[in-house]
């Protein structure tokens, strides 16, 4: 039997003719390429590429297969969308990425709140009716599970949004009670969920269920993200990226979509294993950064006490510059901080000029050296940082002992020593970069003064083998660079 | 589609999500957030459904500000992506 017969076959019985699902599944299986070229960054280029292009089928086919009335209209919405999207695009600088990619989260949940809530208003549009003219059971839990999600998605985003882009405090805001609000509030979603379902009476538009599950959604996301810290907002982003995922998932099942359910499934699974990760990093269960408030009470640890007139090591830029001209191995170890001072240009210009010396330099990054997932790779790409220099903490921990210089430029809490040794340590059993078995660690910082993200003393500055940096990142960086020239 | 036809697709879909993210360099973990980003905006179908659909103006201008608001996922979402990927270079040979 040949294809378009077996096709044909298929089209008599679907409402749906045979080329459009096709079609669709062909555009899931572009985003499955998409992400499956992020393997490498040879490879990653021709993977964004896949996804435009599985976008693009999606989109085109939806418009053919649909009444072409409102055409103009829609052709506005998405070339005024368009525009703006690309000139946030072009604009954003990189150490903002973490706010940009939760303000996009924000948009994917109340799109999606949107279309559940126009199939809730018409779903004759969407094939949801049953032969009484009632709104089909199993469609009426999927909007209100997608409506539910996008929503949480929406507020929660904006929240994370405030507090990366410091428009808001990092500090948690701790409710009383405030897991029994939460707990109760999901508990009351999920009942007005199976009401809405079983509610014999209403069609389209008619139950006010579905509003009140969607603004108890809202409040939810709203409430979820309040009370994480600062420190737990590379786990949030990640989870608000699952949370985007499970909504288009949810409203694919609603509109029986391949390309929106293999997406929807994918991004589920990449925000889930990021989050997966990010704990992992930072030693903590998902639970407890959901619960929330790690970071607000400078944190505990054996070694409180008035670490302020303790001695210390201090060097200076030409100290610095000889240490490391003389080094076979540098090891560099970049953390938030480098970014926050703009240090990572000059940074590379260091590199540049050891490695003319014959110094071999590395880069080690550890997983939470940034403000969300990859984003310290991508700083040090922008600085023009070739990647095959870049490390991740298991393939490089290793090196720090046959290195003569370990250089921390803007990290402090993944160094810490303590993390290793002391139980009563807020960070113990987080995995941590070994830099104190290199020769000589140089550690730049500010002042000794103030303790790291997560509030706990370093050990590592008061070791013979540590000489302290004391100055603004980028100047002592470009200090050393006119020493080394 | 039947439910059960339509969740299999789902529960094989998140196995194949499952492996591939794994597949994922660290190194890219931003420009994967981005470019998930970028294609969960495929909700654009959704949107344009219930724009492109007559019956309801209301439904009609909620599909559409769905429709804005995916467009600027889609296009601000591939292009960032575009961005960073292009910045990642390998060391350069001297020749």
């Amino acid at each position: 039997m040949t294809l378009p017969l077996l096709l044909a076959a298929g089209g008599a019985a679907a409402a749906t003719p045979d080329w459009v699902r096709l079609a669709y599944l062909v555009a899931g299986i572009c985003f499955v390429l998409a992400l499956r070229g992020l393997s490498s960054p040879a490879s990653s280029r021709r993977g964004n590429a896949y996804g435009m292009a599985g976008m693009g089928i999606a989109v085109v086919t939806t418009l053919v297969t649909h009444d072409l009335a409102s055409l103009p209209e829609i052709l506005v919405a998405i070339l005024l969308g368009g525009a703006i999207g690309l000139t946030v695009a072009r604009r954003i600088a990189m150490t903002a990425m973490p706010q940009l990619v939760a303000a996009f989260h924000s948009l994917v949940g109340l799109a999606a709140v949107l279309v559940a809530a126009a199939a809730f208003v018409n779903p004759g549009a969407f094939g949801l009716l049953d032969a009484g003219g009632q709104i089909l059971t199993v469609s009426r839990i999927e909007m209100a599970l997608g409506a539910a999600i996008g929503a949480i998605t929406f507020s929660g985003s904006v929240i994370a949004f405030a507090k990366l882009n410091g428009s808001m405090s990092g500090a948690p805001i701790l409710l009383p009670a405030r897991h029994l609000i939460n707990l109760g509030t999901i508990a009351a979603i999920i009942a007005m969920t199976i009401a809405f379902a079983l509610s014999g009476a209403g069609g389209a538009g008619e139950s006010p269920l579905f509003w009140i599950i969607l603004v108890a959604a809202f409040a939810v996301g709203f409430l979820l993200i309040i009370p994480i810290g600062g420190a737990d907002m590379p786990v949030v982003v990640s989870m608000l990226n699952s949370y985007s995922g499970w909504a288009a998932a949810a409203m694919g099942f609603t509109l029986g979509n391949t390309a929106m359910i293999i997406t929807g499934a994918l991004v589920g699974a990449s925000g889930a294993i990021l989050s997966y990760i990010m704990c992992r990093a930072m030693n903590r269960s998902f639970i407890s950064v959901i619960a929330g408030g790690f970071g607000q009470d400078g944190g505990g640890g054996g070694d409180k006490g008035p670490a302020l007139d303790r001695p210390y090591k201090a060097g200076s830029a030409d100290d610095a510059a000889f240490l490391l001209g003389q080094a076979d191995k540098v090891i560099i170890v970049p953390g938030y901080g480098m970014a926050v001072a703009q240090a990572q240009h000059v940074l590379r210009e260091m590199t540049d000029l050891l490695k003319g010396k014959g110094v071999e330099v590395k880069f080690a990054i550890h997983p939470v050296a940034g403000r969300m997932p990859g984003h310290m790779n991508v700083l040090l790409a922008e600085a023009n940082v070739p990647y095959d220099e870049v490390f991740e903490l298991e393939d490089i921990n290793s090196e720090f002992a046959q290195a003569d210089v370990a250089f921390v430029i803007g990290a402090n809490d993944v160094t810490n020593p303590a993390a290793k040794t002391d139980k009563s340590s807020p960070i113990y059993g987080m995995p941590v970069l070994d830099v104190e078995k290199a020769r000589t660690t140089l550690f730049i910082k500010r002042s000794m003064g103030g303790a790291g993200y997560a509030g706990v003393e370093n050990e590592l500055f008061y070791k013979d083998k540590t000489m302290m940096l004391l100055a603004d990142a980028k100047k002592m960086v470009e200090e050393i660079v006119k020493a080394l020239d | 589609m039947d439910f059960i036809s339509i969740l299999s697709i789902f529960v094989l879909a998140c196995f194949v999500g499952y492996y591939v993210v794994w597949s994922v360099t660290p190194a890219l973990h931003t420009p994967l957030m981005a470019v998930t980003n970028a294609i969960s905006s495929v909700i654009i179908v959704g949107a344009l459904i219930a724009a492109a659909a007559a019956g309801s103006p209301l439904a009609k201008w909620l599909g559409l500000a769905a429709v804005a608001l995916a467009s600027v996922n889609i296009f601000g979402g591939f292009s960032v992506t575009q961005r960073m990927l292009a910045m990642y270079k390998k060391k350069e040979r001297k020749g």
